[in-house]
C-alpha cells in the first residue's frame, strides 16, 4: 500500500458486506446508535432488575406515599408509597419479556407458514394467504379481550394475544422473501445439484431472508411493548400489584393533579423504549438493505 | 486429487451416456401453447464434448433444463432422455434428486449469482458431497480443497473458507464447476458457461472443462451461441433453430462444410479478422418465427434463399447428408436443399441481397449457380420428397 489511490473500492466494498462492516456502518448512524444504547439499557435493566432496583417494587411504605422525586426516591413514590424507579425497572422487565416472547412466538409460527406459502405456492399459498387476511381482519383489541375472557387476564395470555397479532406481518414478509429467493440463480443451482426441499428452504432461502426478518423483529418488539402497556392499562395483562408500565399508568390516572410524576415517568419509559427499538430498526434496515450497501 | 486419475470405469463402457430421442417441450398458457423444443434427438458418448448452438430462443437452454428435469411444472415434455440407460422423462422428483449433481450436473450462465452469498464456498461444494457420497463435514471440506485445486483456483486451502463475494467472476465459475464435478458425474451440462465472463477468463474456463474431460472422462454438453467457443472446445456440434435440430456434425465438418443454409448463415455472420475488407457483416434476414405452431414445413424456409414449395409444404427429416453413409452417419441435416460438400456459394455473402431482406428474388438469382453444384447429388431427392 504505497499511495492512497491504491486503496480503492474493492476492499472497502468487501468490508461493508462483512458483518464487521455492518456494525461499523450502524455505528456511523447517530440515531441508530442512540436507539441501540437506550435499547441496551432497557434490556440490561430488565435482565438485572432485582440488582438495579433500589427498593422492592411491591413493598408499600405507607409513611411515604406520593412522595415527590428526590434523593431517597429518585422518581418519587406512588399512592401506596412504592418506589417509582424500582417499579419502572421491574415494569421494563415485563415489557421486554412480552416484547421478546411475543416476537419469538410470531416468528415460530409465521416463518414456517411464510416459507410454505412462498415456496410451494398454489394451494398452500392460497390457504396461508387467506388465513393471514382473516387474522388481519381481527382487531388486535378484540382478539386480546376475547383471549382474556376465555383464558383469564394474565401476562402470559397478553403475550399470546400480542404474538398472534404479529403473525400475519411475519408470514407476509417471509412469503415475499421466499417468492423472491425461489427464483434466484443459486437456488436453481442447489436444485440442479440434487438439493431437496429441505436443503433449499433451510440452507439457501431462509439464511438469505434473515436481513428482512431481523428488521421485522426490531419493528415487532416496540409494537409488542406498546401492546403490553395497553393491555395492562386495560387490566388484561399484568395484574396489580405486579409492576408494569401499563399498570402504573392506569394507577396514575387518579392522581394526575397531586402527583403528575406518576404518569410522566412510566409514560416516558414507554416512549423511550419504543423509540429506541424503532430507531435501531430503522438503522438496521438501512445497513442490511443490499441496495444501501453500495453507497 | 492426485493427477494420475485413471480413466474411471463408467457404468456404460460402450454406447452413449446420454441419449435424447425425439425430445419435445411445450409450455401451455391460457391463451397459447409455445413449442419450445420440437423433436430433438442426440447422443453423447463418454468423454465427448457436444456443442449445442443457435440464436437466442431456439430452445438450447430449454433442452438442457429438460435434461436436468428442471423445467417448471407448466412444461409438457415428450420423447425420451436416457442417462446411462435410465429414463429421466417422467421420473419422480425423488429419483431426479438422486441423479442431479451425482450422475448429471449443470453449470449455469451467471457465476455472479449462482453461489449462495451466505455460505462459504467450501460448504457449498461440501453440500453436494455430503448429500450424494455421505461424507462427513471434515471429509467434505478436505475434498472441496482438492476440487478447488482441480479447477485451478490458487491457494485452495485458504479460498475454501471464503465467501462468494470475495471471489472474481472467473473464480466463481470455477467454483461452480468444482461443485458440478464434485461427485464425478458422467455428464456435465454447461449452459453458456463463459457468456458472462471476459474473453481471457473464458479461455481459462474452457481449459478447465477440457482438462476435466481428459482427466475424469466427463462428457460435456456445451450450450453456447459463441462459435469461437465451439471451434475451440467441441468434438461435435448440434445446430438448433426454432426448437428443432437442423444440423449435426463433427466440429471440423461443420465449419468446413456446413450443409444447412442456417448453419451457413450462422457461420457467415461471424467476424473474421483480416476478412474481405470493408463490407457489411452478412446477417440472416428476417426473424425467428413464433413457436406457437408446429408447421409441417421447414421453419427456416421464410428466411432461406433456397426455399421452394417443398420447404413450405412439408417438414424435412433429419437425415445423413451423404446418401451412402446410412442413418447413423455423424453428419446429418434437416433440409430439403442442403449445400453439397464443397459448395461455397454463400447466400448472404453479397451484402446487398442480405440487407434487402427480400428472399424471393435472391432465391431466383441463385437458381443458376445452384444447379451445377447439385449435379453431384443426383435425382434421389425428388424420390424422397415424393415418398414423404
Amino acid at each position: 500500500m504505497t499511495t492512497a489511490t491504491t486503496v480503492p473500492t474493492t476492499p472497502r466494498k468487501a468490508s461493508i458486506r462483512k458483518s464487521g462492516g455492518k456494525l461499523r456502518a450502524l455505528r456511523r448512524n447517530r440515531l441508530a446508535l442512540t436507539g441501540g444504547i437506550i435499547a441496551a439499557v432497557f434490556v440490561l435493566a430488565a435482565l438485572f432488575a432485582p440488582l438495579v432496583a433500589p427498593y422492592d417494587p411491591s413493598q408499600p411504605d405507607f409513611g411515604n406515599v406520593l412522595a415527590e422525586p428526590g434523593a431517597a426516591h429518585w422518581l418519587g413514590t406512588d399512592d401506596l408509597g412504592r418506589d417509582q424507579l424500582s417499579r419502572i425497572v421491574h415494569g421494563a422487565r415485563a415489557s421486554m419479556q412480552v416484547g421478546l416472547v411475543a416476537v419469538v412466538l410470531a416468528f415460530l409460527v409465521g416463518v414456517p407458514l411464510g416459507l410454505l406459502a412462498g415456496y410451494y405456492g398454489r394451494f398452500a399459498d392460497t390457504a396461508v394467504s387467506r388465513l393471514t387476511d382473516t387474522m388481519l381482519a381481527f382487531p388486535f383489541l378484540v382478539l386480546a379481550v376475547g383471549l382474556a375472557a376465555i383464558l383469564g387476564p394474565s401476562l402470559t395470555n397478553a403475550t399470546i394475544a400480542i404474538g398472534i397479532s404479529q403473525i400475519p406481518a411475519v408470514i407476509r414478509i417471509t412469503r415475499a422473501e421466499t417468492l423472491r429467493l425461489k427464483h434466484v440463480d443459486y437456488v436453481a443451482a442447489a436444485v440442479a445439484n440434487g438439493g431437496g426441499d429441505g436443503t433449499v428452504l433451510f440452507r439457501h432461502i431462509l439464511p438469505n431472508a434473515t436481513s428482512a426478518l431481523i428488521v421485522q423483529a426490531t419493528v415487532g418488539i416496540p409494537a409488542a411493548i406498546i401492546g403490553e402497556a395497553l393491555l395492562s392499562f386495560l387490566g388484561l395483562g399484568v395484574q396489580p400489584p405486579d409492576p408494569s408500565l401499563g399498570v402504573m399508568l392506569s394507577g396514575a390516572q387518579s392522581f394526575l393533579a397531586p402527583a403528575p410524576w406518576l404518569a410522566v415517568f412510566p409514560g416516558l419509559a414507554i416512549v423511550a423504549a419504543t423509540l429506541a427499538f424503532n430507531l435501531l430498526g430503522d438503522g438496521l434496515r438501512d445497513v442490511l438493505d443490499p441496495r444501501g450497501a453500495t453507497r | 486429487m492426485t493427477e494420475t486419475v485413471p480413466e474411471p470405469a463408467r457404468k456404460t463402457p460402450a454406447g452413449p451416456v446420454l441419449s435424447v430421442r425425439d425430445l419435445s417441450v411445450s409450455f401451455r398458457s391460457d391463451t397459447r401453447t409455445v413449442h419450445a423444443v420440437d423433436g430433438v434427438s442426440y447422443d453423447l458418448a463418454p468423454g465427448e464434448v457436444l456443442a449445442v448452438v443457435g440464436e437466442s430462443g431456439c430452445g438450447k437452454s430449454v433442452t438442457s433444463m429438460a435434461t436436468m428435469g428442471l423445467l417448471p411444472p407448466t412444461a409438457r415434455i415428450g420423447g425420451s432422455i436416457r442417462l446411462a440407460g435410465r429414463e429421466l422423462v417422467g421420473a419422480s422428483e425423488k429419483e431426479l434428486q438422486k441423479v442431479r449433481g451425482k450422475d448429471i450436473a449443470m453449470i449455469f450462465q451467471e457465476p455472479m449469482t449462482s453461489l449462495n452469498p451466505v455460505l462459504t464456498i467450501g460448504r457449498q461444494i461440501g453440500e453436494v458431497l455430503r448429500r450424494h457420497q455421505g461424507l462427513s463435514r471434515k471429509e467434505a471440506r478436505a475434498r472441496a480443497v482438492e476440487l478447488l485445486e482441480l479447477v485451478g483456483i490458487p491457494a485452495p486451502a485458504r479460498r475454501v473458507d471464503e465467501y462468494p463475494h470475495q471471489l472474481s467472476g472467473g473464480m466463481r465459475q470455477r467454483v461452480m464447476i468444482a461443485i458440478a464435478v464434485a461427485c464425478d458425474p458422467a455428464v456435465l451440462i454447461a449452459d453458456e458457461p463463459t457468456t458472462a465472463l471476459d474473453v481471457t477468463v473464458q479461455a481459462g474456463i474452457l481449459e478447465v472443462l477440457q482438462s476435466l474431460r481428459e482427466r475424469l472422462g466427463t462428457a460435456i454438453v456445451l450450450v453456447t451461441h459463441d462459435l469461437g467457443v465451439v471451434a475451440d472446445a467441441a468434438d461435435r456440434v448440434l445446430v438448433m433453430y426454432a426448437g428443432r435440430a437442423v444440423e449435426q456434425a463433427p466440429v471440423y465438418d461443420l465449419f468446413a462444410s456446413g450443409r444447412h443454409p442456417y448453419t451457413r448463415g450462422l457461420l457467415g455472420a461471424v467476424l473474421r479478422p483480416g476478412g474481405e475488407g470493408k463490407r457489411r457483416l452478412p446477417e440472416i434476414p428476417g426473424l425467428v418465427p413464433s413457436l406457437d405452431s408446429q408447421p409441417d414445413a421447414c421453419t427456416f424456409a421464410p428466411r432461406c434463399s433456397r426455399a421452394d414449395d417443398t420447404c413450405t409444404g412439408s417438414r424435412p427429416g433429419f437425415r445423413a447428408v451423404d446418401r451412402e453413409a446410412g442413418a447413423d452417419a455423424p453428419h446429418r441435416a434437416a433440409c430439403w436443399h442442403p449445400y453439397a460438400d464443397g459448395e461455397t456459394a454463400d447466400p448472404y455473402a453479397d451484402g446487398e441481397a442480405a440487407v434487402s431482406g427480400e428472399p424471393t428474388p435472391v432465391a431466383a438469382g441463385r437458381e443458376a449457380p445452384r444447379t451445377p453444384a447439385r449435379a453431384d447429388d443426383p435425382g434421389t431427392r425428388p424420390d424422397q420428397e415424393a415418398g414423404k
